[in-house]
């Protein structure tokens, strides 16, 4: 570790202050609460100094000087508001407004935009300037990006984000002085990663986002701060919602708060892709199978009738005979309780889901032994990172968003080994190429198995081999992250050479919001919560399929997933099975099911999730679509209509950590007001059978990795789970694992109903033209 | 794209004097203008390429830098001073007459292709204004009569 900074004295408006020596005075100066504003200036950015609005008066400098650029010096004497200041700021103002349209009331940025703060806190009423302002037209530069040129204060946030945040470049600066533009990469479109970053760090409404632009103002909308429902990375994002026909409507999804593990950086997905939510092939009522028709029905009528089959089935044939498919995109405890369900009230371990990574090996290899998995916010901090297999620029973009800052702010070393040249090389130390499906040779030689490479690589090129297994020995604190191409063996490599070297942590990448979840809450056959062995196996999803093919599976209830699409499943193979779907659309899988129940996603319910890293975070109920009702309320009363005293499965009314002020005094009335701030902060008293938390109360009795700070958890910071206090874990079949290969554009299901999405794929695959016929 | 062997000397020689390649662009775009005329997107693409930069950043330095252009000019690119010290010794009179003499207003290019036309900013050298540069050559003290004469000494060269 470095010594701390040495730290200078300095005042600044007759305080007296302490600074670490080498930071800038603007910093030091917030810090201690003076403000300074400022446009350009923006934290983990280079420095710009184009906007002088944060001019201060140094003692013996001859000019204003910019506070964004000034370093602190020992004895400096610094004045930030005084007439000379004020009148500078009011005169950058004026400026800024000269071609700057007044068109506020309309403008996306009104009401957040700095512009109009500033003009408020430090500007003049009226203008010297006469002559007409410049306009232009807006233009539209991708299905996402919009930009109006006059209302650009050329602040370069912008370009800067693009290039050294987001290693896109796609924007620069055009011409000089007042005719200065800021201009798109392909001419008049941006050709880019869509991530909306441009967007985002824009102080005034110059850059404005096709999917929210004139549709609100943000003091018209709710803002409620959840967990992305896309992959597996778990970036917090602030969904603005607005009251809407059919219920709550998302309008926009960004992290300014800068709050969780993502800061401000939020990728396509995660600023766009929330519109499935309102896709209008939303199910809303319930279906179910009437003369070989999917026909609406009532919620009382499905819930009977799935109670009465699944009865029937588990009676007459046992539970064997039953078979469960969990999720990926829905909570822990939905998918906890998911479990306990087929295994308490169905009576049957067949149950599995969609596996993208081989969590079970790797608890295997951890199960008691030092806690080694990394948190997301360790990839931004540790001084160098091993990535093995994986592209993810296009799968995990805040991982490569925390790769690529790291090297760039801290000076981290990047050793990739990969079969293909993936982008993430431009910020790497060392780049490795392996033929395709070699990753368990590269990873045995890393261990230690010197035979391993013989397969690999030519003999010229062995000693670059064991210069790079030198290195990553001695290489403290390193941290292994590594794709779904790591699987079983590999992964015990993997995990062998990160226990020889001091401080070293990894991470296994699987692909969805909640896949991680999925596989902690025991969503396998042979594995309860928290890799702990069940006492007898069940089928896996492969063996499902087979068993319905021979007749032996009479009911598949499958819960927000599409293991027809997924794994290519023939339809007719499930003919003389009772299949019970729950989804937000007809699915390939939901069109043969006997009964569809329509779900509510991860944007419309309360609960966890936990990310490829293990960090857990909380999801809010941001938005509400009339009709379908979450996964957690489904299935507890599909166990109610199967006669099931659903106390067994939801200990409502009486979780151990259960706050209903009790905790806070006997004062009376006490309760009743706690009730109301839980609701006031969109938590749920723990009153009802459908109360996730009550669920949750459970999942952190019984995973011993989940005993996190429930209080840090509610206030919607991530808390990083243990995978070494969990059971011993499995050896899975390497072939379970089917990795879902989507990249920057696509989402699987999800993606599907993604208008934003898919606009941005039919701008880049543009269809031909039809022909005329003649 | 192919350049002289004199700019290919000078290219590879200009890289040796700075510690990072972007720092060669202004000058090897200057050449490259000299020897094409203009900067086309097939000389902006080498160019971008050699340097290892986006094209979109080499546009943004040609698009800051008047000297620099992405148009064909003619083959003379005249070039009046109407910068103060020009401009009271009549070096906007000088403009108006050569846009008359020419027919060609500001950026203009005469049909020909033999002249274009620039009002520019200060060239250096206000101790004989009027000045015009036409290319890399100046010619001084100019008035009415003069300028009539340099305008058709080019044209007899061009012949």
């Amino acid at each position: 570790m470095a010594d701390a900074p040495k730290l200078v004295n300095l005042t600044v408006d007759g305080k007296k202050l302490t600074a670490p020596a080498g930071s800038l005075l603007i910093d030091a100066c917030k810090n201690v609460g003076i403000e300074v504003p400022s446009f350009c200036y923006y934290p983990n950015l280079s420095l710009q100094g184009a906007c002088r609005m944060c001019l201060v008066r140094v003692e013996k400098m001859p000019k204003l000087q910019t506070a964004c650029t000034t370093v602190v010096a020992e004895g400096m004497v610094v004045a930030t508001d005084n007439e000379e200041i004020k009148q500078a700021r009011k005169a950058m103002v004026e400026l800024l407004l000269g071609n700057h349209p007044l068109d506020c009331p309309v403008c996306d940025a009104g009401g957040e935009c700095e512009l109009q703060d500033m003009t408020f806190s430090y500007g003049a009423a009226e203008s010297k300037y006469m002559e007409p302002k410049n306009h232009k037209d807006e233009q539209q530069w991708s299905p996402v990006v919009f930009f109006d040129r006059p209302r650009c204060i050329l602040c370069y946030r912008c370009v800067r984000v693009c290039g050294e945040g987001m290693d896109v470049w796609a924007l620069g600066v055009q011409n000089r002085g007042v005719s200065s533009i800021i201009a798109p990469n392909k001419e008049d479109h941006l050709e880019c990663e869509e991530c909306g970053m441009c967007i985002d760090i824009c102080p005034v409404g110059a850059l404005t986002s096709g999917a929210y632009r004139y549709k609100t103002r943000p003091w018209e909308m709710n803002h409620v701060g959840t967990t992305c429902a896309h992959c597996a990375d778990g970036c917090k994002t602030t969904l603005g919602v607005r009251r809407a026909d059919e219920g709550m409507e998302i309008v926009r999804g960004d992290n300014r708060d800068k709050s969780g593990i993502n800061n401000d950086f939020l990728c396509m997905k995660g600023r766009y892709a929330f519109d499935f939510a309102n896709h209008e092939d939303r199910l809303t009522q319930p279906l179910i199978r009437k003369n070989g028709k999917l026909t609406p029905s009532t919620w009382e009528e499905a819930f009977e009738l799935v109670g009465k089959k699944l009865n029937e089935v588990r009676m007459r044939d046992g539970g064997s005979a039953i078979g469960v498919i969990g999720s990926t995109h829905t909570t822990n405890e939905e998918n906890y309780l998911l479990q306990k369900f087929a295994r308490a009230v169905l009576e049957s371990n067949n149950i599995d889901h969609h596996r993208t990574a081989d969590f079970p090996a790797l608890a295997a290899v951890l199960s008691g032994k030092q806690e080694i998995t990394a948190s997301m916010r360790d990839v931004y901090n540790a001084p160098a990172i091993l990535l093995i297999g994986n592209d993810p620029t296009e799968q995990h973009p805040l991982l490569a968003w925390q790769i690529r800052n790291n090297v760039r702010l801290h000076g981290a070393k990047l050793h990739i080994i990969n079969s293909e040249p993936i982008k993430l090389r431009r910020q790497a130390t060392s780049f490795t190429q392996i033929p395709v499906g070699a990753e368990l040779n590269a990873a045995s030689f890393l261990a230690g198995d010197d035979s391993a490479l013989n397969a690999i690589t030519a003999s010229a090129s062995r000693e670059n081999w064991a210069a790079l297994r030198n290195q990553l020995r001695n290489t403290e604190n390193l941290v292994i992250i590594f794709g779904s191409e790591i699987r079983g063996a590999a992964v015990t490599a993997v995990t062998h050479l990160a226990s020889s070297i001091s401080g070293a942590k990894v991470i296994a990448l699987a692909d969805y919001a909640n896949s991680r979840g999925a596989s902690d809450m025991g969503l396998y056959p042979d594995l309860l919560p928290g890799y702990h062995p069940a006492a007898k196996s069940g089928l896996t999803l492969p063996q499902m399929a087979e068993n319905a093919k021979s007749g032996k599976l009479k009911a598949l209830y499958v819960v927000g997933s599409n293991p027809l699409a997924r794994f290519h499943l023939d339809s007719q193979i499930f003919a003389g099975t009772f299949v019970v779907v729950q989804d937000m659309f007809l699915t390939e899988t939901a069109t043969i099911a006997d009964v569809v129940l329509p779900a509510a996603n991860l944007y419309e319910k309360t609960g966890t999730i936990t990310n490829t890293c293990g960090d857990v975070q909380i999801v809010k109920k941001a938005s509400e679509v009339n009709g379908p009702k979450s996964d957690f309320e489904m299935i507890v009363r599909i166990a109610d209509a199967m006669g099931y005293d659903v106390r067994n499965l939801v200990p409502f009314g009486r979780g151990e950590t259960a706050d209903m002020g009790q905790s806070r005094g006997a004062q009376s009335g006490e309760a009743d007001r706690h009730a109301v701030w839980l609701q006031a902060n969109n938590l749920e008293p723990k009153l009802s059978p459908f109360d996730p938390m009550a669920i949750f109360d459970e999942i952190q009795r019984l995973v011993p990795g989940y005993r996190v700070s429930r209080l840090n958890l509610l206030s919607g910071n991530d808390e990083h789970t243990q995978l070494s206090q969990s059971g011993p874990g499995a050896k899975h079949d390497p072939a379970l694992i089917v990795p879902a290969h989507d990249n920057l554009f696509s989402s699987g299901t999800l993606g599907r109903y993604s208008r934003a999405l898919n606009s941005v794929m039919e701008n880049r695959n543009p269809q031909p033209a039809e022909v005329a016929a003649d | 794209m192919r350049f002289s062997d004199q700019f290919e000397k000078r290219f590879a020689e200009m890289l040796t004097h700075y510690p990072t390649k972007r720092s060669v662009l202004v000058p090897t775009l200057l050449y490259a203008q000299d020897e094409a005329g203009f900067l086309s997107d097939e000389v902006i693409a080498e160019i971008a390429q050699r340097l290892e930069l986006t094209e979109l950043d080499v546009n943004n330095v040609i698009s800051y830098y008047s000297m620099l252009t992405t148009k064909p000019r003619g083959k003379y690119n005249v070039q009046v001073c109407t910068n103060i010290a020009c401009m009271l010794r009549g070096g906007e009179e000088l403009l108006e007459q050569c846009k008359d003499r020419l027919g060609i207003g500001h950026k203009g290019t005469t049909s020909d292709g033999l002249f274009s036309l620039e009002e520019v900013e200060c060239i250096g050298a206000c101790s004989w204004a009027p000045a015009i540069q036409v290319n890399y050559d100046f010619h001084e003290n100019l008035d009415e009569r003069k300028m009539d004469a340099v305008l058709d000494s080019y044209r007899k060269k061009a012949i």
